[in-house]
């Protein structure tokens, strides 16, 4: 009967974990078939080396995603540079300095920043950022690359925050009190005790930032301008990979190449990701095992 | 752990009582409250960003004065609305553009008749930033403009600044419609591409050295922007989308249709709120709007469609 009952069990929770693979697997391949079927269409060197996409061009189309994709690293990037060590900074204020009150009340008004929606950013940035940042650079415009950057930014302040506390929080008290009583400042135990000890979780955080930075479709959308221009820099407009998606796959007429190329952008996309996740995993380990150690 | 649970549980409290209470206290009163539509009907309309407002404003005094379907409104571009008609996905595809040769092959194979009704006109208007002293340009400049062979104002009379061009995306009717008439070749790859006409006057606005295409019913009461008069070629007069009745004579050269297309000839409650739309009510809400009313040619058009 017990034995029955823990092969049940173990049995249900084996199918719960690979219906994540399973699933994985099938986008995987979705993503792959059709891509395969543009870059047969459009070539693999040109879709990959090509700088201009321009699937309904008036004369030829052209299926190059170099542009794009340099848009998409430009905007994360930028918001990597400016969310994490601020989050992080937070994250310690939060979990070491603030007083209890403070905590009870900046932490739920940071999560609740994660609740306001994407294209309530985007229209911020397109009417307040824009005039801003055209003002302060003095350029025509500000739907740049630096303005979706700023409020990817923003949008992944919330979880980098968030997880980074939790992490920071669970460190033991032992750790910061064997710190403290071996001389060491509030600054020193922060910086050489507890931050390396909450590593892998504040390690988490960031790539959950990044991950939501790299996929935002409509804020970056409405911010940064979507020209398909090889951008020159944060003051250039740029379209990602994602605005890409959105912008195209209502109106692509089925079974075209056109329809294809997305697909292949999106498989793109998706190894990218796919890749980060990849890499923090393996730095997750490594760190594991140091700490093990 | 508990206490911040609590505490978030709080301040979400809060903010949902206050939203709740701001949108109760200005949501508007519909006239006949909690009466379900007559026959249940339920339609669905897509597509054109420059027509969602003032089919919306249609919808809602259709359903004011005969309450017998409901109607959804919804955006999304042209080409989504058309690509969703031929999906059977929308009873009614909102444009700015004609269909495309694909579309027309696509919808055939689908088996699906497109039925268009020119319900309203639009003088697709050229705007620029309140402070740009051109006020006159040719279509020929225009283009040039568009695709990036004029870049500083000072070659069409203003100063001497680069031009920054603000467009929509190829999802929408106005893009083609505007590249196949002014341009007939490819925008440049400069354009900054927007997802909908209110976020380029927004642009435009903030921006003195934008030029951007916006629908006329955006254009209207818009501050701090102008639009531009055109003229066909340099010879002809020229014409600003404001002034109703030479765009209604056809002497503004962006003046277009807008299209909605149906599956077949319409009948019940759909045929009703077309016929709405087309009657002298109707078309004074699509003035209203800041859209034009139809002409009788198209009126004719419209009749012939809807006989079949």
């Amino acid at each position: 009967m017990e034995n029955k009952r823990e092969l049940f069990i173990r049995l249900f929770f084996f199918c719960n974990g690979s219906l994540a693979i399973i699933v994985l697997a099938g986008i995987f391949y979705l993503l792959l078939t059709n891509s395969v079927t543009a870059w047969r269409e459009v070539g693999l060197l040109p879709f990959f080396t090509g700088l201009v996409w321009s699937p309904s061009g008036f004369a030829v189309a052209s299926f190059g995603i170099l542009t794009l994709v340099a848009g998409t690293l430009l905007v994360s990037a930028g918001a990597a540079v400016l969310a994490v060590p601020l989050g992080i900074a937070c994250a310690v204020y939060l979990a070491e300095a603030a007083s209890p009150l403070e905590r009870e009340l900046v932490k739920p008004v940071v999560e609740l920043l994660a609740g306001v929606p994407s294209v309530v950013i985007g229209f911020f940035g397109l009417v307040v950022l824009n005039p801003l940042l055209a003002r302060t650079f003095n350029i025509p415009h500000g739907l740049t690359a630096l303005n979706g950057a700023l409020l990817l930014a923003l949008m992944s302040l919330p979880t980098i925050i968030s997880i980074s506390e939790d992490a920071l929080t669970a460190v033991p008290r032992e750790y910061k009190e064997a710190s403290l009583a071996l001389g060491a400042n509030r600054w020193q135990t922060v910086i050489r005790v507890i931050l390396p000890a909450a590593f892998s979780g504040v390690s988490a955080a960031v790539m959950l930032g990044i991950g939501r930075a790299i996929g935002e479709t409509m804020t970056v959308v409405m911010a940064t301008g979507n020209a398909l221009l090889f951008p020159t820099g944060f003051l250039s407009s740029i379209r990602t990979m994602t605005a890409t998606l959105a912008i195209e796959m209502g109106e692509v007429a089925f079974n075209s190449t056109h329809y294809f190329a997305l697909f292949a952008v999106g498989f793109v996309l998706f190894a990218m990701t796919f890749f980060l996740s990849m890499l923090a995993d393996l730095f997750l380990h490594r760190a594991g095992e140091v700490a093990k150690r | 752990m508990r206490r911040r649970i609590i505490a978030s549980g709080v301040v979400i409290l809060v903010v949902l009582t206050l939203i709740t209470g701001m949108t109760a206290g200005c949501g508007r009163q519909p006239a006949q409250p909690q009466t379900p539509a007559q026959d249940g009907g339920f339609f669905q309309i897509k597509g054109s960003d420059s027509e969602v407002n003032v089919v919306q404003a249609l919808v809602e005094e259709f359903a004011a004065v005969n309450n017998v379907a409901e109607f959804a409104v919804t955006g999304g571009g042209s080409g989504a609305g058309i690509a969703a008609l031929l999906n059977g996905q929308t009873d009614i595809a909102n444009s700015s553009r004609p269909l495309k040769e694909e579309e027309i092959a696509q919808a055939k194979a689908g088996g699906v008749t497109p039925v268009p009704i020119v319900f309203a006109l639009d003088g697709l208007a050229v705007i620029v930033h309140a402070n740009n002293p051109v006020d006159n340009l040719t279509l020929e400049q225009v283009g040039k403009i568009f695709a990036g062979e004029i870049n500083n104002w000072q070659e069409v009379g203003g100063p001497d600044r680069l031009i920054t061009l603000y467009g929509r995306q190829s999802n929408s009717g106005t893009y083609v419609f505007f590249r196949d008439r002014v341009l007939g070749r490819d925008y440049s790859q400069g354009k900054l591409n927007l997802p909908g006409n209110a976020q380029i006057v927004e642009a435009v606005r903030a921006d003195e050295s934008g030029v951007g295409y916006a629908a006329i019913g955006f254009v209207r009461d818009a501050a701090g922007i102008r639009a531009v008069s055109l003229a066909e070629a340099g010879g002809d007069s020229f014409v600003n989308p404001l002034e109703n009745e030479k765009v209604l004579a056809g002497l503004y050269p962006l003046t277009r249709p807008l299209y909605q297309f149906l599956n077949g000839v319409p009948d019940g409650a759909l045929r009703q709120f077309i016929e709405f739309e087309l009657s002298p009510a109707g078309q004074e809400i699509v003035a209203r709007e800041g859209f034009l009313p139809v002409t009788p040619e198209y009126m004719q058009q419209n009749e012939a469609n809807l006989k079949q």
